[in-house]
This record gives C-alpha cells, structure tokens and sequence, in this order.
C-alpha cells in the first residue's frame, strides 16, 4: 500500500505542475495595459510652454468639463499622424484639449505646432518625462479623457478615426 | 593645524563620495527590479529607452524626497500594475508561485530521507 502512494502522489504532483505551465503557455506574455481606469488624475507642477508661468494640476483641470491630455513630441512620427485628428476635434466644443510637451526641444515643438496648427487649449511641458509617469504613461503619443477629475479613458498611442468617434460617444 | 584641516578635508571627501555611492547602490537596486514595460526582457536598469531614463530619474528624485524603497515600488505598482515589479508580492494571484518551490522542496527533501533511512 505505502509503496503505491509515493508513485500516486507523484503522478498527482506532476500532473498538477504541468496544468500550472500549460495555463500558463495559453496566456499571453505581451503585457496589455489596462485602458479603463477610473483614477483620479495625478497632482502635478508643471510650466506654461508659452509663457514658462509655474501651473498646479489643480489650475488647469476643472469639475465639470471634457478634457483630453495630449502627450506629445516633436521627435515622434505618429504624434504627426494623429494631429490632423487633434486639429478636427479641437473645432468641438465639448472636448478641452491640453497638450503636454514630452521630452522635447522648444523650438522644435514651435515649429511642429506652427506647420501642422494648434489643437491645444493650452500647452504644458514635461522636460524629464516624470509627469508623463505620473500619470501613468509610457510613451508618445498617449491622451487621456478627463472629466470631474478622473481618468475616464486612457489611449495608449496614436489617435484614429473609431478611438475618436468612440470618444465623441463616450462624451455625449 | 595644517595636518588637521587635511585629514579633515580628506575625511569630508570620502564621507561625500560614499553617500553617493550608497544611494547610487539604492537606485541601482530599485531600477534593477522594475521591469521596463515598453522594451521587452530587460529591467529600467538596463535599459536606455526614453521610459526607462525618465523612471530612473523619477526614483532619483523620490529617493531624494526621502521615500523608502517599498513606498517607491507601491508608487509604481499603483501606477503600472504588479507587472513593473520584477519581484511580486505575496498575495492571492501569487501565492502558488511563492509556495510551490517551497512545498516542492519540502516533499523532495522528505523522499529523500525517507529513501535514506530506509536504505539503513
């Protein structure tokens, strides 16, 4: 009898291990992140791109309204690709959309926002990337729709047409 | 007096540059066991992404704040999630990942002896 345990409890063990890995292998290991999340925006000091005036989160995000934190860069090629979009949305009343200048040469965003236009109610600037990890972020471009303070919905990379509709929608 | 105002010199010196190489040590531990989420496979300590470089300097400046080195990762894992953590925390999710190795250990040791004594 204690000779057919050992073998029977092995069988169980090894068995279980292999369910464990087997699981295992059917879950994916490209880390998806969460786009839904009703956190409430970061506290954070930052500066005015125009005018270099010191801002509190608190000055710039009211209750009340639609806001849509841009993260972007002169340097990234798909912040060129969502502009236009940027620019269609802006002409919307409903949305407020402020930009955050990540990691970027001054003059180079000028010249970015003077060639393809301002979309931005208002520009922030965000030299060493902290405040972009504060809120959660992990690149460009990257926005986040706000309202009452809370992060309604994040989108991870460049902007298109159904992320914008679905945004409208999300608004309404 | 001479001699005194050297050895004092020399003393601030070597003072100045072990507090550096002790929070230099500091940060270099915590980076090493967050995970850069945009490059595969590799931890913020090695990495030179535009993430990674800003992570480092974020855990400079909450190291500087005065911030312990679990609140630096509990900022983080509030932030990415559990996945930034290299090392996860014992909880439900995890638990089976900390004790199988243990359990398994255990029962190992336990055959072994087993098959010792019996031997004897």
């Amino acid at each position: 009898m204690k000779k057919k345990i050992l073998p029977l409890f092995m069988v169980i063990v090894f068995g279980f291990i292999f369910i464990v890995f087997y699981k295992g292998l059917e879950d994916s290991n490209i880390y998806t992140p969460d786009t839904k999340i009703k956190n409430k925006i970061p506290i954070f000091k930052t500066k005015d791109f125009y005018s270099g005036v010191s801002l509190n989160s608190s000055d710039i995000f009211k209750f009340d309204k639609n806001y849509l934190l841009n993260i972007w860069s002169s340097w990234c090629v798909p912040c060129r690709q969502e502009h236009p979009l940027l620019m269609e949305l802006s002409k919307e009343s409903k949305i407020i959309i402020v930009g955050m200048n990540y990691k970027d040469n001054k003059k180079n965003a000028q010249s970015f926002l003077k060639e393809l236009g301002n979309p931005y109610e208002m520009v922030l600037v965000d030299l060493d990337g902290t405040i972009a990890i504060d809120w959660g972020a992990y690149g460009v471009p990257e926005s986040y729709l706000i309202y009452n303070n809370k992060i309604i919905k994040k989108f991870i990379g460049p902007l298109n047409q159904q992320l914008i509709n679905e945004m409208k929608l999300l608004v309404k | 007096m001479n001699f005194l105002k050297v050895t004092l010199i020399i003393f601030l010196i070597f003072s100045f540059k072990f507090v550096n190489a002790d929070e230099q040590d500091k940060r270099n531990q915590i980076t090493k066991n967050l995970r850069c989420l945009i490059c595969q496979g590799q931890s913020v300590y090695d990495s030179d992404s535009e993430f990674a470089n800003s992570l480092k300097v974020l855990v400079d400046k909450k190291l500087n704040e005065g911030l312990s080195e679990d609140q630096i990762y509990k900022y983080f894992k509030d932030k990415y999630g559990e996945w930034i953590l290299y090392e996860p925390e014992l909880n439900k999710n995890t638990y089976i990942l900390w004790l199988l190795p243990v359990f398994i250990f255990l029962i190992g040791g336990a055959i072994i002896a087993k098959s010792f004594i019996i031997k004897k």
